[in-house]
This record gives C-alpha cells, structure tokens and sequence, in this order.
C-alpha cells in the first residue's frame, strides 16, 4: 500500500466534474480531502490518496487527463 | 543550545517535534519552527549579538541549529551598499542595496542552505539532497562538500552544460530527469518520503526557510539598528519574501530595534507572475502559471508560499510588481552602471519593479527603501551579453587609438603637464 499526498487545481469546466468521487469510483483508491478552496471557475484541493502505488499512479494519470492540475503538496520544489 | 522548540502548523497550529518534516499530518499546511521568545528575549542583546561572528551565525541564537552542529562556509555578512547613484537615477532620497552576490556560491541561498544542512546534520542525515536549476543546487553541493556529506542533485535533462558546472566541481552525485520539470518536482517529493536524504526545501524545508530571516537581521544591524520604512524583495515561492518581513518583526519584539512597519514590496517577471496576478486581482487564490521569463531563479509556476506573501503585502500595506524580460535587463544595467554591482537576472526584477513601484504609487521615494539582490549576474551572464558595451577595435598604434576613440567617445582631451 502507498499513500500521495497531492494538490489537485481545477480551472474552467473541471470545476463542475465531480472528479474526485469519480476517482473513488473507478480506481482502488481511498481519497481524503484535508484542504480546499473553490471558487466558480478556479478551486484547489488538497488531498490524500490511499491504495496500491500503480493504481495510484494509474488515477492521478486519469485525473490529469481531465484537465486537472497536479502538484506535491509543497508546490515546485524544483529552484534555482 | 537552541531556542528551536518545535514545529507548528500555519494553518491549524497542531506542533510537531523537531524532525525532518514540513507537512502538518492534520490538515497538510506548511510547517514552520516555533520558538522559546522569552528564552530568547533573556538572552539576545546588540552587544551579545556585535561580539559574534562576521557571517549568518552572529544569529545563532535566533537560528533552529546547536552550534556544534553548524556547516560553516562563512555565509552573510554581506555588504549593504548605500545606492546614492542608482537612486538618483530613480528619483529616491535614500535607497540600500543589500548584496548578496557575495556569498560563499554567490547567492542568498547560501543562507537557507547553511542553516538546512547545519540542522541535517544535527538530525543525523548524512545526505544532501535538492531540485535545482542552478542556485540551490551549487549551494547544496558546496555545503556537503565542507561538511564531508553526499550531495544528490536532480537536474531537468534539458539544463544547459553551463549550469551544472557550478555544481559539478564539488563532484556531487547528478541526476538528470528526462520529463518536465514537473515531473521533477513530483519524483523528488515521492523520494523524500522514501530516502533517508534531507532534501533541503521539502523534507528539511522549515529549517531551510529560517535561514532568509538573516538577510532581515543583517539589514537592521547594518542600518545601525533600525529597520528601513520599505522593502523590495524578488519573489519566487515566496518564502524570502516573508521570510524577511518576518524578520524585521522579530528584532522589533526582542526590542533589538524600535517598533516601526516596515511596507513589503515584492517583484516577480511578467512571465511567471502567479503572485503579482493575485495580488492585482485582490484574490489569495493563487493559479499556477508555466514560467515563460529569462528570469530563471525566480521561475516557480506554483509557489508554495504565495498565500504567505500575499497576506505580508496585505497586513504591511505593500504591494507586487511583474516586470517584462526587456525590463529585467534594464534594471541589471541599472544596477550595475550605477552602483557596481553585477546581479542575476533575479536581481534585474527587483531593480525593475523597484522602479515600476515608484511610479504605480507602491513604493514612496522619500522613504528609506533596501533592495535584496540576491545572485550574482555570472550566473545569468547570456541575458544581458547581447546588452553591453561592445570592445573598440584598434591596431597596436596611438593613431589607430585616436582614431577609433575619437570615433566612439569624442576628441579626447588633452592632458596638460607642469604649471
């Protein structure tokens, strides 16, 4: 089992996808929201994925797919 | 000792022992060191802090590190140059330059690296570890260096030749990622979580973050104890900014300087400006932006302290500027045809929105101003190499010479010999 800790942004019409019931639904994954922030057309949410680490892998893939912005909870870590 | 107590959430304030972490288990916010003031505040006098060393750790006392544990390159103490030149030229009364291009690598990241592999050494982790395009990492790899550690750095494939050799001579171990930098960003958060490295901005990242708030100690004391009215400081993930803010506040509450406000003012380039863009759109909704800008040390599309820099602009009544490429290279000029000193492109935004706060209102010319330049400009040379004063080609002979210089500067002038 693996745990992601991961930041989802939603612009435009992602906003209105309930994707992260969808996620629930079509992978073995157990998401766990901690923090959000949504607002018509922009929202993030902060969330914990719990499952197998390529069916994790395989849902943040659909996820992104979606037009859904992923990134680590600590934002880039990559500086100058 | 230090006064470092634990680690606090900044969302939810739940507190965390003083381990390699930076997430609140809670809640996900940040994490950041907490400290024992009343400690400190028996302790901590001008004198106390005049009698230390010429660098960052004349603020041990203040640092989350124990002394027998510091990774010592001398990092700090740099000049704060009195700009009268450049601030002439912007129609200032009175403008510092805070130049950090002194430092051991040559950036202010020597500050926040030295106190992260000082702490990582005191949690007994013998691996440095970063994602870097440049600063971070020629820091990193200096540090472990002087400190006898591994240094693992994890390079975009596509980086230039030129910006790993700064790296590359401390013969740290180099990893380069073939994909996007975001792809970067999520490997090295996921071996964070795997390896026992201290990756300094994730793992270690609340040690690493405290290291800025010396660039507001050293200001104050180099001010003659006394905090300017206004700041401007580049942003990338935000960090430094607040970071900065938030050290002035500290000396002010240890009564090591008067109480004052100090206004913040921070610079991003136009071409990754997801700071800026809230802050004029009055949102702390921050949208992560792909950075398009010659300002590469300041290309952070998704800073993690963004909400944080917005609330310091908000509660110092300050302000954000974006500042175009074109402009970024005017203000290196600027800064260093007027004042000497060669910055980063980095520091050609802080000049450039320094300038483009006079004239929106932001920053207000009579008011004592420091600007942070916090890289040196061999860094970023190709910006401005096309931007700089050509050789006039002569022959080895003085009618050639006068010939040319005529041609270029004028008739010289003669130089007159005896009375």
């Amino acid at each position: 089992m693996a745990t992601r800790r991961v930041r989802f942004t939603f612009e435009g019409d992602a906003v209105k996808e309930p994707v992260i019931y969808l996620v629930g639904h079509e992978f073995e994954v157990v998401t766990n929201i901690r923090m959000a922030d949504v607002e018509r057309d922009f929202g993030w949410v902060v969330l914990e994925l719990d499952g197998d680490h390529d069916e994790i892998e395989r849902a943040l893939a659909w996820v992104e797919a979606k037009g859904v912005r992923i990134d680590p909870v600590a934002g880039d870590v990559v500086e100058s | 000792m230090t006064y470092a107590t634990c680690l606090a959430c900044r969302e939810c304030g739940r507190e965390f022992p003083l381990e390699p972490l930076h997430v609140c288990d809670f809640c996900f916010g940040p994490l950041e060191v907490a400290y024992d003031h009343d400690g400190i505040q028996s302790k901590i006098t001008r004198e106390r802090i005049e009698c230390g060393p010429r660098s960052i750790w004349r603020y041990i006392d203040l640092l989350p590190v124990d002394v027998d544990f510091i990774v010592d390159l001398n990092v700090g103490w740099t000049p704060l140059l009195k700009a009268d030149r450049l601030a002439e030229r912007l129609g200032m009364r009175e403008l510092w330059i805070k130049n950090d291009t002194c430092n051991p690598s040559w950036s202010f990241k020597d500050r926040v690296v030295a106190v992260a592999s000082s702490r990582a050494r005191q949690l007994g982790f013998q691996t440095l570890a970063c994602a870097s395009t440049g600063n971070l990492a020629n820091s990193v790899s200096a540090h472990a260096a002087r400190a006898g550690m591994e240094a693992i750095v994890f390079i975009p494939h596509d980086l230039e030749a030129g910006k790993v050799l700064g790296s590359a001579v401390y013969n740290p171990t180099i990893v380069s990622v073939n994909g996007s930098y975001d792809d970067v960003n999520r490997l090295c958060s996921e071996l964070a979580d795997n390896r026992h490295w201290a990756f300094v901005n994730i793992n270690v990242r609340p040690y690493y973050a405290e290291g800025s708030r010396t660039l507001a100690y050293e200001v104050a004391e180099q001010l003659g104890w006394r905090a300017p009215r206004q700041v401007v400081a580049p942003m990338a993930s935000g960090s430094l900014f607040t970071k900065i803010h938030k050290g002035f506040q500290e000396f002010q509450r240890y009564g090591l300087i008067e109480e004052s406000p100090v206004r913040m003012i921070g610079a991003q380039a136009e071409g990754c400006s997801p700071i800026t863009t809230a802050w004029r759109n009055e949102t702390t909704n921050i949208r992560p932006v792909k950075p398009d800008t010659i300002a590469k040390s300041l290309a952070i599309g998704n800073p993690a302290d963004g909400y944080y820099a917005l609330k310091t602009m908000k509660r110092t009544d300050g302000g954000s500027t974006a500042v175009t490429d074109p402009e970024v290279v005017e203000g290196i000029q600027m800064l260093a045809e007027c004042e000497g000193v060669f910055a980063e492109t980095a520091g050609g935004v802080t000049i450039a929105g320094l300038r483009q706060a006079i004239e929106t209102g932001q920053v207000d010319p009579d008011e004592t101003t420091v600007a942070f330049i916090t890289g040196g400009g061999l860094k970023t040379a190709d910006a401005v190499v096309e931007h700089v004063t050509q050789p006039i080609p002569v022959e080895g002979t003085l009618q050639s010479f006068e010939d040319a210089f005529a041609e270029e500067v004028g008739a010289p002038q003669a130089v007159g010999v005896g009375g």
